[in-house]
């Protein structure tokens, strides 16, 4: 389990510096989903299936778009193309590859490996499923400040609209 | 951890079939590249300029919103989960949560932001 | 009802509620009024502030919570519901004549600016670091807005580029600084939190949580060294949000900082304590320095802004009763003064000028006597000169320093405000003794007539007979939660 979580974390962290360090804006996009899907692998890891499925769902399906449309939009031209070394690219995925496969080992060896006592957090109340509690602690414990959230979300909507749309 | 074995299975699988194919057109088939074949596929037709043109900022707007009704679906879910505790009140916190954003796609709506064809939206 | 809400509820979060409905309300309407009756928007915006005051005092008397414990329906919160209202509905009077000059549309402005005060009134009352998170988003994102509603204006689109890409750095160094308190205490609600941290005040990660909020927190009040954006972002936002910027967002961070602080790590006072010691020093210094020599008023006001921020912090560094009533007293006062200044620069804005240079105050004494005579008071109530409120504001806050024992930072404060001196008073000499530069009159309309009025009588007033704001103030610190326990924890 710590093992696995720290295998996540360095991912999440490499990707991240990836994420800024790579010139072509698209590419810097990608390793953001990748990014992305660590991190709902993490919430996995932590029990929090609903959380990694809004992870997917949201941040590597739609707010990645967003921010594909973003890059298109401002078309950050390319420098000339210099000379690349052929094999790079053929290390780079060598590494990733690795990098991936011995991640997916470690997950497989430590996720499945008897438990040892005690690493049971965030027991789940019994009978009751996850996305319940998420249910139940979104409409009863914090009810107030997710209202309040929705009135965020008009606000970046209509913030949007204010900020991108051209006057009539 | 238990429920997740068929799920990595079956990403093992996804992962599987593509490196396999790919790996077996690699090893078997036969390599004779020509700069026509190397070009990128354009229906058969030569590529003309670079595929990364300006977008407009219709598309921005379109994916926000998309985007943020997006969020509320996925609010619906654990909504839907815990609903026959919540009862009336949380059917009633709902419709609060949607009426909110009813007002934005009202908003959307009448701005015609969502007016694809004419020229006078945008 | 399984839910663990009752009517109650709905009765203590009527503010909320009812400004909730208005700012739909504003935004409707908005959307089904014609071009030219839009400028009724500005007078409905007023009424739904004003609806949203009645609850708000109606319900001061109380001392309880609602939502299950995580909204304080107290005096504190109260009292600065109050003045953002109060901060809004001058943003508003005075948005009207510049909002047409700029040729802005007003609906969504004036939503936005309602849903800032919506944000502003759950910081002031959450007691839950969720809340207190989604109400600093909330007033966040509409200030981003806000800041570059001017499209056309280069000005206007990089503060808010600059403004946006900053405050979401620094949201997320606040947010990691909560999820450490979060994890190490196990509850958000921070009277809980106060509870579980009590006893482990020498763990090395709850000192990180410390540095982090407090870094996060002292981004929003604009204190150095975490100042940087402040400047570009006032000059460049429409002025009257850079007022609105400068007093809501300010005060909102505040009432926010001291919920964190004095409610839910009060355990942690003498880290904090040494950390906004220094930020105040550096704030009072570097911002006065720094004020001295700008030739754009707006700049010069956003580096006196985070002047006052270090006099604002003095009263954290006490965190006795009597610095947080300071605190309010001077936020208050702040509030009028600084609006008000923004008032008059708006004032100045015109079709082909800005406004807001230093040499555009030239001679605005014979041009318009009154809002130059405005002007005067709200400069020398900013520097602090005795029958204004600024100096009762800053008497107070120092004299609290003085009490409980920080002799140094009063001596430091004092200074500073001899400092302070040199700039606003040389806005003044712009106004009387210079060659008049242009002939072309500004006419201020009622709005910004009603909300001139409004702050100079009340910089007057309160630096006059100034007890009635002193008896609120004191009345409202003492509701806050933990004050009297950090006292004795000293």
């Amino acid at each position: 389990m710590t093992i696995a979580f720290y295998t996540l974390a360095a991912f999440i962290l490499a990707l991240g510096v990836l994420v800024v360090s790579t010139k072509n804006t698209v590419h810097a996009v990608l390793f953001l989903v990748a990014n992305f899907l660590c991190v709902a692998m993490l919430y996995v890891l932590l029990q929090a299936e609903f959380l990694a499925v809004i992870q997917v769902l949201v941040y590597a399906g739609g707010i990645v778009v967003l921010y594909l449309f973003v890059v298109m939009l401002v078309n950050l031209k390319r420098g000339p193309e210099t000379h690349v070394d052929p094999r790079r690219r053929d290390r780079m995925g060598l590494l990733i590859g690795g990098a991936v496969l011995a991640e997916f080992v470690a997950i497989l060896l430590y996720g499945f490996a008897p438990r040892a006592t005690g690493a049971a957090p965030a027991a789940a109340a019994p009978g009751v499923g996850n996305v319940e509690q998420v249910g139940w602690s979104l409409y009863v414990d914090y009810l107030v400040p997710f209202e309040v959230a929705s009135i965020l979300l008009l606000v970046a909507m209509i913030g949007a609209i204010v900020l991108a749309k051209k006057e009539p | 951890m238990e429920g997740w074995l068929p799920i990595v299975i079956m990403i093992a699988c996804g992962v599987g079939l593509g490196v396999v194919g790919t790996a077996l057109s690699q090893l078997v088939g036969p390599r004779s590249p020509t700069p026509e074949k190397g070009a990128p596929y354009e229906c058969g037709v030569p590529p003309v300029g670079d595929a990364r043109e300006r977008q407009s900022v219709k598309f921005y707007l379109v994916a926000m919103i998309f985007l943020l009704f997006d969020i509320e679906v996925a609010f619906l879910y654990p909504w839907a989960m815990a609903l026959r505790d919540l009862g009336w009140v949380g059917f009633f916190q709902i419709l609060v949560f949607f009426g909110l954003l009813l007002t934005g796609y009202i908003y959307v709506w009448r701005k015609g932001v969502l007016d694809w064809g004419s020229q006078e939206g945008l | 009802m399984p839910t663990g809400y009752s009517a109650n509820d709905l009765v203590l979060l009527l503010p909320e509620i009812v400004l909730t409905t208005g700012l739909l309300v504003v935004l409707v309407a908005d959307l089904f009024t014609g071009r030219s009756r839009q400028h009724w928007l500005g007078w409905l915006t007023i009424g739904v502030l004003v609806a949203t005051a009645v609850p708000i005092v109606a319900l001061s008397g109380h001392a309880t919570t609602a939502a299950r414990g995580l909204l304080a329906v107290d005096g504190f919160g109260a009292f600065f519901k109050l003045l953002f209202v109060l901060a809004a509905a001058i943003t508003v009077l005075i948005s009207r004549q510049y909002l047409e000059v700029e040729q802005a549309r007003p609906g969504e402005y004036y939503f936005l600016v309602l849903c800032a005060t919506l944000g502003m009134m759950v910081m002031a009352a959450g007691i839950d670091l969720i809340t207190l998170f989604i109400g600093l988003e909330t007033m966040a994102v509409s200030f981003y807005v806000l800041t570059g509603f001017l499209r056309p204006n280069r000005r206007s689109n990089e503060a808010a580029i600059k403004y946006f890409v900053l405050g979401a750095f620094s949201l997320g160094i606040l947010l990691y600084g909560m999820s450490l308190v979060y994890g190490l205490s196990g509850t958000t609600r921070l009277r809980e939190v106060a509870v579980a941290l009590a006893t482990q005040s020498d763990s090395l990660a709850l000192k990180l949580a410390v540095v982090l909020v407090a870094a996060g927190m002292a981004f929003k009040i604009a204190a150095v060294p975490f100042h940087m954006w402040a400047p570009d972002v006032y000059e460049g936002a429409p002025t009257p949000i850079t007022a609105f910027l400068s007093v809501g967002s300010k005060a909102a961070s505040f009432a926010m900082l001291l919920r964190l602080l004095l409610e839910g790590l009060p355990a942690m006072a003498p880290e904090w304590r040494g950390l906004f010691y220094v930020l105040a020093v550096l704030s009072m210094t570097v911002g006065n320095i720094a004020a001295i020599t700008q030739g754009n008023v707006k700049r010069m006001l956003a580096y006196s802004s985070i002047a006052h921020a270090g006099y604002i912090l003095i009263g954290i560094v006490t965190a006795t009763p009597r610095g947080v009533t300071a605190m309010l007293v001077y936020l208050m006062i702040y509030a009028f003064m600084q609006m008000g200044a923004f008032g008059v620069l708006a004032l100045l804005r015109r079709r082909d000028v800005v406004g807001d240079e230093l040499k555009d105050l030239s001679g605005l004494f014979f041009r318009r006597p009154l809002a130059a005579f405005a002007m005067l008071v709200f400069m020398l109530s900013l520097g602090g000169i005795p029958p204004t409120a600024g100096f009762m504001g800053k008497f107070w806050l120092f004299s609290a320093a003085i009490e409980a024992g920080y002799v140094w930072l009063a001596v430091i404060g004092v200074l500073n405000s001899a400092i302070s001196l040199y700039y606003y008073v040389r806005v003044v000499v712009f106004m009387w003794m210079r060659e008049e530069l242009e002939s072309a009159s500004v006419h201020p309309s009622p709005g910004v007539a009603v909300a001139l009025t409004v702050a100079v009588a009340a910089t007057i007033i309160i630096g006059v007979y100034p007890a009635p704001l002193f008896e609120l103030a004191e009345a409202s610190a003492k509701t806050l939660g933990m004050a009297p326990r950090v006292l004795s924890l000293r």
